[in-house]
């Protein structure tokens, strides 16, 4: 139970930083922050549950994460180069 | 144990998502990382927490680490590092986390005795008997996504 309430935590900290942050990197931490906070769960289910589907899903929840970075990463870089910053504020062009 | 765990993975998170110069969040995320592996281990789970080791704190946190070196140039003034909407957020996580903890005392969760029998082991054959599918496609997944990394992120 302590662990859920810490994963919690976990989440609603990264939930604060993706919506205040204003920094495309430190967003894009703010979301690993609640990946993490939901593989924290799936491991403490499959503990006390006794069963290895939580881990399984924990795996593929890192591979899909390492996937996201890489993207991300690569978005960012662009972003930087169109508009000389990160500050996703500054990136509203489709912003009416 | 698991209590000193907690608080330093509380306190890192915290930091990450506070503090002004990037580099400094990055070190922070880097800490709660390794903390996490650190419940991995502690939760019967040690593929999981090498894997954490190997993939997150290995890899994503040197992706991370170059991004912030590519684009924040080393005498930027720090501008705030938070938008004008701090306080409604603050107000929206805590109705969330609230929520949350009332969904956590209803819970009926009863520990199952006794240990897992060799995860690793069974790791191994779930993921080539029943979960050999997925296994499959979230590696096509991550090939597509490295080859779109790498045609994003190019030059022209």
């Amino acid at each position: 139970m302590d662990i859920l309430a810490i994963s919690l935590i976990l989440f609603g900290l990264g939930l604060f930083g993706a919506l205040t942050r204003k920094n495309a990197v430190a967003i894009l931490m703010s979301i690993e922050l609640m990946l993490n906070a939901v593989n924290l769960n799936f491991v403490y289910f499959s503990r006390t549950l006794i069963d290895l589907s939580g881990q399984i899903f924990t795996l593929f929840i890192i591979a899909a994460a390492a996937a996201e970075a890489a993207i991300g990463l690569a978005i960012i870089l662009n972003l930087y180069r169109e508009f000389g910053d990160i500050d996703v504020e500054k990136a509203a062009l489709l912003k009416w | 144990m698991i209590y000193v765990l907690a608080a330093i993975l509380l306190i890192s998170a915290f930091l990450t998502v506070t503090l002004k110069n990037i580099f400094h969040c990055a070190l922070a995320l880097a800490v709660a990382l390794l903390t996490l592996a650190g419940f991995y281990f502690y939760l019967d789970a040690p593929f999981v927490g090498v894997m954490q080791l190997i993939i997150y704190v290995g890899a994503i946190m040197i992706l991370i680490i170059f991004a912030i070196m590519l684009t924040t140039r080393v005498g930027d003034r720090l501008l705030s590092a938070a938008n004008h909407q701090v306080m409604p957020s603050l107000l929206a996580v805590i109705v969330f986390v609230l929520f949350g903890i009332a969904a956590i005392r209803k819970l009926d969760l009863v520990a199952k005795a006794g240990k897992m029998s060799d995860p690793i082991a069974g790791l191994g054959r779930e993921l080539l008997t029943t979960y050999l599918l997925p296994f499959e496609v979230i590696s096509l997944l991550l090939l597509a996504a490295l080859v779109g990394a790498v045609v994003i992120a190019r030059k022209d």
